[in-house]
């Protein structure tokens, strides 16, 4: 297995990301529970979207104490690479992988629409050239408000780590934020689902070039495993 | 000072036991004086309050039909052509939900369920319980669930206790559908006043399965353990299908503990566990959901389907409240529970399965020779019954009918009465309409629905009908799913309005590309004790059924809620027909929007001539009466053959069915797409202005073809004896421009229909945000 879909009590998008990831990108994938461990030849993890626990606490809060998230913390900290989608990106800042938190929605309502999002010059993966200036991908969350304080904020910004933002603010975040980075590159976090536009029954396919800029790595490292 | 700690009293084992079976407690259970009768026969002796409890809710309405069970007969229950896709696997009655073959060895479980009396009393808790109540009568089937849809029904959207209700059901479906990752795909909404006090909430769920995986709901195999799954047991939902079976009073409101407590992610464990469980070959023996009526409903019933008896031990059912006597464990409805029944000597499979999800799993008794359940508690026998006396031989009633006068009245209702519009009239005319909230867009409702979970919606809530890729099942299929039922048509007559909630929600499918396969009702009426109420209810199956009869449709399963009543009588008939149907190829699915500039508008069906029971009427005249539309089931099947067969010949662009609001609405919606289309139209003067506009004769469907094959698609129309008519096509000019004969009687922008059209149900609700 080469790629790790996290799957925590009340995780609901896990069989669309190892769907995304296996049946259209070909490359293998599968579902890890959340009290076994990262399987050893593990090159990336998604943590999927959902309501890990239930999210009657904050969301993510009880998540971050599963077994796994251990297990998770050193493979990030080896510089493996994390998604976090929707819940996963709420599990990241939980669990202090990724900064800031998110909280619920300013219009009070869950939205589920598809989202205009404006893509900015973060690395040599996450950028304009490789993703193109816009992307159109489903939106589905109650608590996705983006907050940060002035100096997490400042520096998200000068650092570039702002990977995505919203074009039309749907939930309130702070600087437009729909996703970001850690300093170093390997930790992403989003509240967009690109697991959600990815095949020819979906409303747009932009989620293709955002998770294939995300599994660059293990693309390189083996691409003869990639079906045509 | 303390005192010393007193003597503990010797336990008494079950202090109902010792209640006295009273007259006031018999009516209080709603027991009739001849069925208390037939329990004394049935017993032998006088039941304890227990069993009164358990002949109470199992010979209610809700989980009995005793007035409706001889009506429902005259529904088909399997297809008449056995080899068109969509045969019968389960039919209505036998098991928790119906399944239907859709093909490549896969089959779709589909039910809708109503949580109406909750929902009037606690909005948010009654609408989700709601939700999940459905959703586990299709994995209790072995399905995957894979989408929701809601018909609600509201009163006026003026109202603040409407507003309150109205937000409150669609977060409760929204918190409760989210968290499960179920796509919701949204359904109906109507707006109206017979509703006030009574709203009505029926929630959908479809499923699919391989058919080898189909599960029984059966108790058998002497000796097989019974399992408790789920979470505890508490006291809430005491009595609730009781509950459900009387009307509303003033005084309902104290029946809160009748309304459930709904735990999304407890039943996202269920869920996820009793797949696990029932994906193990050989297991799983039966199982049943605790639903309406708890452990009672389930243990009676999957006895009785098993012809066995059953034994169980409440001591060991898991409880999350302390000094729960026998009565209140059996009769509880709290949620997220399931009884299942497993192979004996494989017990261990079982519990592995629910221990890593973190579940209960509590062997609470044994499959057992004979027909009786037996209940014990505290080392006693509290529950002593033949099992098959509670489901078989519930008291069964045909109630007297007679026609209510309004329905005669609207029989001779003349057109006459009501003054033509004038062509200046049009353009507010057609903003009224576009304003009513059960025209008007309902994306306020379903933007907070998730539709796009499990990756497989296709069109999204808002067209006629919702679709989903079957992707789960690996295969490139699509399911369409649409609910329909207009109130106004059957409060004014029920035959004919039953069977156009029957043949429009058929033309949405067809709109969407899609075959109709089969049916589940939700049939919400007044007291049947009541000649008038129970004459609507009569005369809406019977055109429920003939319809289904005609199109071969079957009816696969579905719900009976009664006592749906206000201050001022009952609600309006509402017989909601929901219809699952196949689109082969992704290539077939149709939109109702339209999208491209240039398209010729081509009316099927021919003109309205009618206006009785219309919205329009409504809006325009404040009047609800009239003579309802004709309904022509042979016309009917021929516009939607011919829709079908044309979009699989990949001439139809788009396609929406003309109803509530006529031809104008149905245009304008039409239009609402995200590219900001005009459509110039030129409309001969054939009768009434207001009729040819605004009236909602059946059968009419508007579809958009390319100039290109417009004039074979007349022809292939014409030998199909459909009446089609050109009426003009779409421009990207962002205008509306409508001619009648002479009369130029629209030119608008479209952006001020779309405005008002959408901002409706947010300008109402989003003001009274608290």
């Amino acid at each position: 297995m080469r790629v790790a879909i996290l799957q925590f009590p009340g995780s609901n998008c896990d069989w669309d990301s190892e769907y995304a990831v296996k049946d259209v990108l070909g490359i293998s994938a599968h579902r890890v529970w959340h009290k076994d461990k990262l399987p050893s030849e593990t090159e990336a993890v998604i943590v999927p979207g959902g309501f890990s626990f239930g999210d009657y606490l904050r969301c993510g809060a009880i998540a971050r104490f599963s077994p796994i998230m251990q297990n998770l913390k050193e493979f990030a900290e080896k510089g493996g690479q994390v998604l976090g989608i929707c819940n996963g990106f709420q599990i990241l800042c939980e669990s202090g992988l990724l900064p800031g938190a998110l909280i619920r929605n300013d219009c009070l309502d869950f939205r589920c629409l598809n989202q205009n999002l404006l893509v900015e010059n973060s690395n040599d993966r996450f950028n304009q050239t490789t993703l193109g200036k816009s992307l159109l991908l489903p939106i589905a969350h109650g608590e996705g408000n983006y907050r940060a304080d002035e100096s997490v904020l400042s520096s998200l910004e000068a650092n570039d780590q702002i990977l995505l933002r919203y074009s039309g603010n749907p939930n309130g975040s702070m600087n437009d934020i729909a996703g970001i980075r850690n300093f170093t590159g390997n930790v992403y976090g989003m509240m967009p689902h690109p697991e959600r536009a990815v095949g020819s029954h979906h409303p747009c396919l932009d989620g293709l070039p955002l998770l294939k800029a995300f599994l660059k790595p293990v693309l390189q490292t083996r691409p003869a495993e990639i079906s045509s | 000072m303390s005192q010393s700690p007193s003597i503990p009293l010797p336990p008494n084992p079950d202090p109902v036991l010792n209640v006295e079976i009273t007259q006031e407690l018999i009516d209080q259970h709603g027991i009739l004086p001849e069925e208390y009768q037939q329990i004394l026969e049935i017993l032998g002796r006088e039941p304890n309050l227990t069993e009164l409890g358990i002949f109470s809710v199992m010979w209610s309405e809700h989980c009995a039909y005793k007035n409706t069970r001889k009506l429902l007969r005259l529904f088909p229950t399997e297809k008449k052509d056995k080899d068109a896709i969509g045969q019968v696997l389960v039919k209505a009655g036998e098991e928790n939900a119906g399944v239907i073959d859709v093909g490549d060895g896969w089959g779709v479980a589909f039910k809708i369920e109503s949580h109406n009396h909750p929902s009037a009393i606690e909005p948010f808790e009654g609408a989700a319980t709601g939700v999940g109540g459905i959703v586990r009568d299709i994995f209790t089937m072995g399905a995957r669930p894979i989408l929701l849809t809601n018909s609600l029904r509201f009163g006026d959207i003026n109202d603040p206790h409407v507003k309150r209700l109205f937000r409150g059901v669609v977060s409760g479906i929204s918190h409760y559908g989210n968290c499960l990752g179920i796509p919701n795909m949204g359904g109906d909404i109507y707006f109206d006043e017979c509703y006030e006090g009574n709203p009505l909430v029926n929630a959908l769920c479809a499923g699919i399965l391989r058919h080898e995986d189909i599960q029984k709901g059966a108790a058998t195999g002497v000796g097989n353990p019974v399992y408790y799954v789920g979470p505890g047991t508490g006291r809430d939902g005491l009595g609730g299908a009781s509950f459900a079976s009387r009307e509303l009073t003033e005084e309902s409101a104290e029946d809160r503990p009748a309304v459930q407590k709904g735990d999304p992610f407890m039943e996202k464990l269920l869920l996820e566990a009793c797949l696990e469980m029932m994906a193990i070959p050989g297991l799983v023996v039966g199982i049943q959901d605790m639903g309406a009526a708890g452990l009672t409903c389930s243990t009676c019933e999957t006895a009785s389907r098993g012809d066995s008896g059953i034994e169980i031990d409440l001591d060991l059912v898991p409880q999350r409240e302390t000094g729960m006597n026998s009565y209140e464990i059996m009769l509880s409805e709290s949620q997220e529970r399931m009884l299942v029944i497993v192979q004996k000597g494989r017990e261990k499979e079982l519990e592995e399965v629910f221990a890593k999800w973190d579940l209960h799993a509590a062997h609470i008794g044994e499959v057992k020779e004979g027909d009786r359940m037996v209940v014990r508690h505290k080392g006693v026998v509290v529950a002593d019954l033949p099992a098959k006396s509670l489901t078989d031989e519930a008291p069964v009633y045909d109630q007297p009918a007679s026609e209510p006068a309004h329905v005669a009245e609207a029989r001779n209702w003349s057109v006459e009465r009501i003054p033509d519009i004038s062509p200046s009239e049009i353009e507010v005319g057609l903003k009224n309409l576009l304003s009513h909230p059960t025209i008007a867009s309902k994306r306020w409702v379903w933007q907070q629905y998730d539709h796009m979970v499990m990756s497989g919606c296709k069109i999204e809530p808002g067209s006629d009908a919702g679709v989903v890729r079957l992707s789960i099942a690996g295969i490139d299929k699509y399911l369409a799913i649409a609910n329909d039922c207009n109130n106004r048509f059957c409060h004014l007559d029920p035959y004919k309005g039953a069977q156009i909630a029957f043949v429009e929600c058929m033309r949405n499918l067809a709109c969407s590309g899609a075959r109709a396969l089969a049916v589940t009702d939700n049939l919400n009426f007044g007291n049947p004790n009541k000649p008038e109420a129970y004459h609507m209810l009569k005369e809406c199956v019977k055109g429920l059924a003939d319809a289904c009869a005609f199109f071969d449709v079957p009816v696969v399963g579905g719900n009976v809620s009664l006592y749906n009543e206000h201050g001022e009588g009952s609600i309006d008939p509402t017989p909601v027909v929901s219809m699952v149907g196949l689109i082969d190829k992704q290539e077939h699915v149709t939109k109702s929007q339209v999208e491209e500039a240039g398209l010729k508008l081509i009316l099927l069906g021919g003109w309205s001539s009618e206006l009785g029971g219309s919205y329009y009427l409504q809006t325009q005249h404040g009047k609800k009466e009239g003579t309802v539309p004709e309904v022509s089931l042979e016309n009917e099947k021929k516009v939607q053959d011919l829709l079908i067969t044309e979009i699989e010949a990949g001439k139809i662009i788009a396609a929406h069915d003309v109803s509530e609001g006529g031809l104008l609405v149905c245009l304008a919606e039409m239009l609402f797409g995200e590219n900001k289309l005009g459509a110039s139209l030129s409309i001969p003067e054939t009768g009434r202005l207001d009729a040819t506009l605004f009236g909602e004769s059946q059968g009419q469907v508007l579809v958009a073809v390319s100039s290109s094959d417009s004039s074979d698609f007349l022809s292939c129309a014409e030998s199909a004896g459909v009446q089609a008519q050109s009426l003009g096509e779409t421009s990207d000019s962002g205008i509306l421009k409508v001619k009648v004969g002479e009369h130029d009687v629209l030119c608008t922008e479209v952006d001020e229909f779309r405005t008002v059209w959408e901002n409706v149900i947010p300008h109402h609700m989003d003001s009274s945000k608290s």
